[in-house]
């Protein structure tokens, strides 16, 4: 079903809040870039992912938080061999699985 | 409004959780056996559990007026332990005549291991052998849309499965799908971070129908909101939706699922009309 609101009461009801957390996605990639240490950001395998997530949400391509979640999402098809941690990290890690 | 809470760990929760609980109009909880932090050594030490989750709960709840179910197993994330999980596997059958208890849960996997899915595995073949309920983890994060495709597979490689007796939680967007397109029931976890929000949830709600699926807030130890289902209530109002929806996916839905166990008991005065395993 279609949501029962306008696109106008969406925004009414949603726009502020949904401003607040871009400006924090903002603030994010802006407090990447003055982190401390000379390691380069972009060759974490998570802020890899999130920039290709943000590349789906402006594609204007629609279903985009199924298309995101996707962009973090194990794409391999077979079991793990065995456990190799606990905690899932939030994006795939292809060179740890690589190992 | 009343509601049903259909997966919270209440053993880690302190009563003023169950006196919010009850005030904001939670009739029952079905709390399903789940890690507790760290490794269990031993399958006595899961009999210690079982018997907190079918003696102790129940009494604790009872105390704000709360109706206490439970589901019991070894959860996904000690699931790669193969010789415990076979002990503990064992060591069900003795407990599954208790009152509280509908089914076997939260089963599933963790890290999509083989051994994870080993472990699943058994524990599908001892529902199906008891004739039980079961509720079913998906994975985290990264692992879910893979870990929830294993599931599946798994699910519907047993001839003796019937969808409708089967519960696969922490849906999101790119699982849902799958899950109700095979006939399985689905519930959508509702956390401060990780999994989905309020917001998403109505999103998913509204793309998917009202049928087949619930809302839970699947509170622990972690970072988890025990009023988060009253809190979807507010936020299915805010989008328009009437009384009726929301009654459906926090009350008639969880109760459509769960009274398929002759264990459940329906709240006084209610849907004595919906047929057993109606979505």
């Amino acid at each position: 079903m279609k949501c029962p609101l306008t696109a106008t009461q969406i925004a009414d009801e949603y726009f502020i809040e949904n401003r607040h957390r871009l400006l924090d996605i903002a603030a994010f990639l802006d407090r990447l870039e003055r982190s401390a240490g000379s390691e380069d950001s972009s060759q974490d395998f998570r802020v890899r992912a999130f920039r290709d997530a943000i590349g789906t949400l402006l594609d204007g391509r629609g279903d985009r938080a199924r298309r995101i979640q996707m962009v973090f999402s194990d794409p391999t098809l077979e079991p793990r061999a065995a456990l190799d941690r606990k905690a899932a990290y939030g994006a795939f890690h292809a060179d740890q699985e690589a190992k | 409004m009343r509601y049903i809470e259909p997966h919270a760990h209440m053993v880690s929760r302190t009563t003023d959780d169950y006196r919010q609980m009850a005030l904001m109009g939670c009739v029952a909880i079905s709390e399903p056996a789940f890690w507790a932090g760290w490794d269990r050594s031993t399958a006595d030490g899961f009999e210690d559990y079982f018997r907190q989750l079918t003696e102790f709960e129940p009494r604790r709840a009872a105390l704000y007026g709360i109706k206490h179910y439970t589901w019991l197993c070894l959860n996904p994330k000690e699931g790669e332990n193969r010789k415990l999980a076979r002990e503990v596997v064992e060591r069900i059958p003795k407990f599954l005549d208790r009152p509280n208890v509908l089914g076997i849960g939260e089963i599933g996997l963790n890290r999509n291991t083989l051994n994870e899915l080993e472990t699943f595995r058994d524990h599908v073949r001892l529902a199906l052998d008891h004739r039980q309920l079961i509720l079913i983890h998906t994975p985290h994060l990264e692992d879910k849309h893979k870990g929830t495709r294993l599931i599946v597979e798994a699910l519907l490689s047993f001839p003796g499965i019937e969808p409708s007796r089967v519960m696969i939680d922490h849906a999101e967007e790119h699982t849902a799908d799958m899950i109700l397109s095979n006939g399985f029931r689905t519930g959508l976890t509702l956390y401060p971070e990780t999994k989905v929000s309020l917001a998403r949830a109505v999103d998913i709600v509204e793309t998917y129908g009202f049928d087949r699926i619930y809302v839970n807030s699947a509170c622990d130890w972690g970072h988890s909101t025990p009023t988060a289902v009253p809190q979807f209530m507010m936020e299915m109002r805010r989008r328009g939706h009437s009384d009726e929806s929301i009654r459906k996916v926090v009350f008639e839905n969880p109760i459509a699922f769960m009274r398929q166990s002759p264990h459940f008991v329906t709240p006084a005065g209610e849907l004595e009309s919906v047929p057993v395993g109606a979505a």
